[in-house]
């Protein structure tokens, strides 16, 4: 009798294991990401921050001291065009080295994808949702400007055209002109694609925001013309979405 | 089979004595939840309440007493209350503060209320103590304050009639120290919510604001004028402070250094962490060192008189002239609006006051 019961159990866990093995073909993934910054070809972190000692484009000079920025919907896209999208996003804080590095809560399968992408900022169905952790940051866009929320804060000081040290905010949103009415919006999330990528558990994608890159292309950004009270200024929010585009890349996987 | 007989029952006597024993000796107070307030649960991250200490009725009773009690002083003369007044949503109306023996502080009280959702828990005006529980062990030693020990403090406590017994009831104990006076003093602060001001019913759809408030609160939210946003909340961001630290452009040179003092870091200096925009009917004078009589003063500063330093902060607009020059209707009218963020329900409330 023992026999036959211990027969049946080690049936049943055998069966088990090969239908589970045959449910999956790829075996989940746990991955990570790491974004880091640089100015051009030098690492920068918030041991940089609050010293004039970048040029800009222009040749202008300034520091940083506050960058805050908001990716959202990392996706994974394989050859047959099967998206798996971690439907989370992250403030990336480098000031206070927060979420630099993080693990999305969701796994995705093993294997070869034709790229991996995220975006910049929110698109405008999650742009429009409410994010108590956000509000709690203060990240809100005001409702005067069609509400939301920001997508990245690069605040600090450069010399201008007087010689003097001063302040610059730049702050990207969705971009509006709210002289008109109805308002009229421009979207300036994007998406950042990444290219193929080969995802095995524990894989770390490391992600690079060049800065100074956000002002010099396409558009060389005048600090003395361009400095503060950006978030209304909607021509400016549009230079800042085509000067992004180009400021993410792919630096590594392991 | 005796043998194992009697093992058996005297194993089973043991567990039975042991857990009579822990039924009838532990003691466990009654957990009593904070009242989040609608717009604070629809809005904004759940308070901060740390795990070693929870809000129980017994200990937000003990940390009320201790609060309004003068014990806690060198002479018995002075409770936090006397600087923290309830009825000025917990602050001073002095400048500076004086303690036992009339020596003055050189910042202004902070006043008290939302503090649980404080989520880097720095407090002070330079963000010196990490925690609830750790800033109150500040006054009751500081020379300008409370100028005691906390020795003297326990001594006096352990040998008064009713304190043993209510730490007793609150805490499970009737040994009395440093760590468990603090604890209940950050239970009864943590209860100090503050979020029934006319702009909160406003929120709510139980209030109108005038033209002027309306005005008021869109120069707060406008970037090219006010732009108070950045630092000091929202409609979506009831606290109207981001508990963060920023130079506001109060001085060209610095006799505090506030936050730098703290870490060090010259970047710091001029940095004092921002007050919350609510109850400001109650709380001048304003400022880390209580400069401002008014609120007419506040806002003629960042309309006007900003001065610079190579810590102001670059959401400070304008320097060189001064500010982003609000009109007077909009300086009017941002006072109203700021003044509809004042809670007269909170400074009188009678839980909260002695």
């Amino acid at each position: 009798m023992k026999h036959i019961t211990y027969i049946l159990i080690l049936s049943f866990l055998l069966l088990r294991c090969e239908s589970d093995s045959t449910k999956t073909t790829n075996a989940e993934a746990n991955i990570s990401f790491r974004f880091s910054h640089a100015w051009d070809n030098t690492p920068v972190t918030n041991t940089d921050f609050n010293t004039i000692k970048f040029t800009n484009a222009k040749g202008e000079q300034l520091s940083i001291e506050r960058l805050r920025y908001l990716v959202s919907d990392i996706t994974f896209t394989t050859f047959n065009n099967e998206k798996f999208v971690l439907n989370e996003y992250k403030l990336i804080d480098v000031e206070n080295s927060q979420n630099l590095s993080f693990n999305p809560s969701l796994t995705i399968p093993s294997g070869n994808y034709k790229n991996v992408s995220f975006t910049f900022g929110f698109n405008n169905d999650d742009n429009y949702n409410d994010y108590q952790d956000l509000n709690a940051a203060s990240w809100n866009v005001p409702s005067q400007l069609g509400g939301g929320y920001h997508y990245m804060q690069l605040e600090g000081k450069f010399i201008d055209n007087t010689s003097t040290e001063t302040g610059y905010a730049y702050h990207a949103i969705r971009a509006v002109d709210n002289s008109v009415s109805p308002p009229k919006f421009q979207d300036t999330f994007f998406e950042i694609d990444l290219g193929e990528i080969t995802i095995s558990d524990g894989t770390n994608i490391n992600i690079e925001m060049n800065i100074a890159e956000w002002f010099n292309n396409p558009n060389i950004w005048d600090l003395n013309v361009l400095n503060t009270m950006l978030m209304p200024n909607f021509d400016a929010q549009v230079l800042m979405f085509e000067n992004g585009q180009n400021a993410f890349s792919l630096i590594s996987v392991e | 089979m005796k043998k194992w007989h009697i093992h058996i029952t005297l194993i089973t006597a043991f567990v039975y004595c042991s857990c009579s024993n822990e039924s009838t000796e532990s003691y466990a107070p009654t957990p009593s939840a904070l009242n989040i307030p609608k717009l604070f649960q629809d809005n904004i991250i759940a308070p901060v309440i740390p795990n070693n200490n929870p809000q129980t009725t017994e200990g937000v009773a003990l940390g009320k007493k201790l609060f309004f009690d003068p014990i806690l002083s060198g002479n018995n003369t002075q409770a936090c209350a006397d600087c923290h007044a309830p009825k000025n949503a917990f602050t001073d109306t002095a400048r500076f503060s004086d303690g036992i023996d009339g020596t003055l502080g050189n910042r202004n009280a902070m006043p008290l209320f939302n503090l649980a959702w404080n989520y880097d828990e720095k407090f002070f005006w330079d963000g010196k103590s990490f925690s609830l529980e750790h800033q109150a062990f500040s006054p009751v030693t500081d020379p300008r304050e409370m100028k005691s020990t906390w020795a003297e403090v326990e001594k006096k406590l352990q040998e008064h009639v009713e304190y043993p017994t209510l730490f007793q009831q609150a805490f499970g104990t009737s040994r009395i120290d440093s760590t468990l006076v603090t604890k209940a003093i950050a239970q009864f602060e943590r209860t100090l919510i503050s979020a029934n001001s006319k702009f909160d019913k406003f929120l709510l759809g139980e209030a109108q604001l005038t033209p002027e408030e309306q005005n008021g609160f869109d120069v707060f939210m406008d970037e090219a004028r006010g732009d108070c946003f950045h630092c000091h909340g929202s409609d979506k961001n009831p606290l109207w402070t981001d508990n963060a630290f920023h130079n506001n452009g109060l001085d060209e040179t610095f006799t505090d250094l506030g936050l730098g003092a703290v870490t060090g870091d010259p970047a710091d200096n001029g940095k004092f962490r921002s007050p919350s925009l609510r109850n400001l009917k109650f709380t001048a004078p304003y400022m880390h060192d209580g400069r401002f009589n008014t609120l007419e003063e506040v806002i003629n500063h960042y309309s006007e008189g900003l001065k610079n330093s190579s810590t102001i902060d670059p959401l400070m607009k304008k320097v060189a002239q001064g500010g982003v020059n609000l009109t007077e209707k909009d300086k009017t009218d941002l006072k109203a609006f700021l003044l509809t963020l004042s809670d007269d329900a909170f400074v009188n409330n009678p839980s909260f006051s002695n």
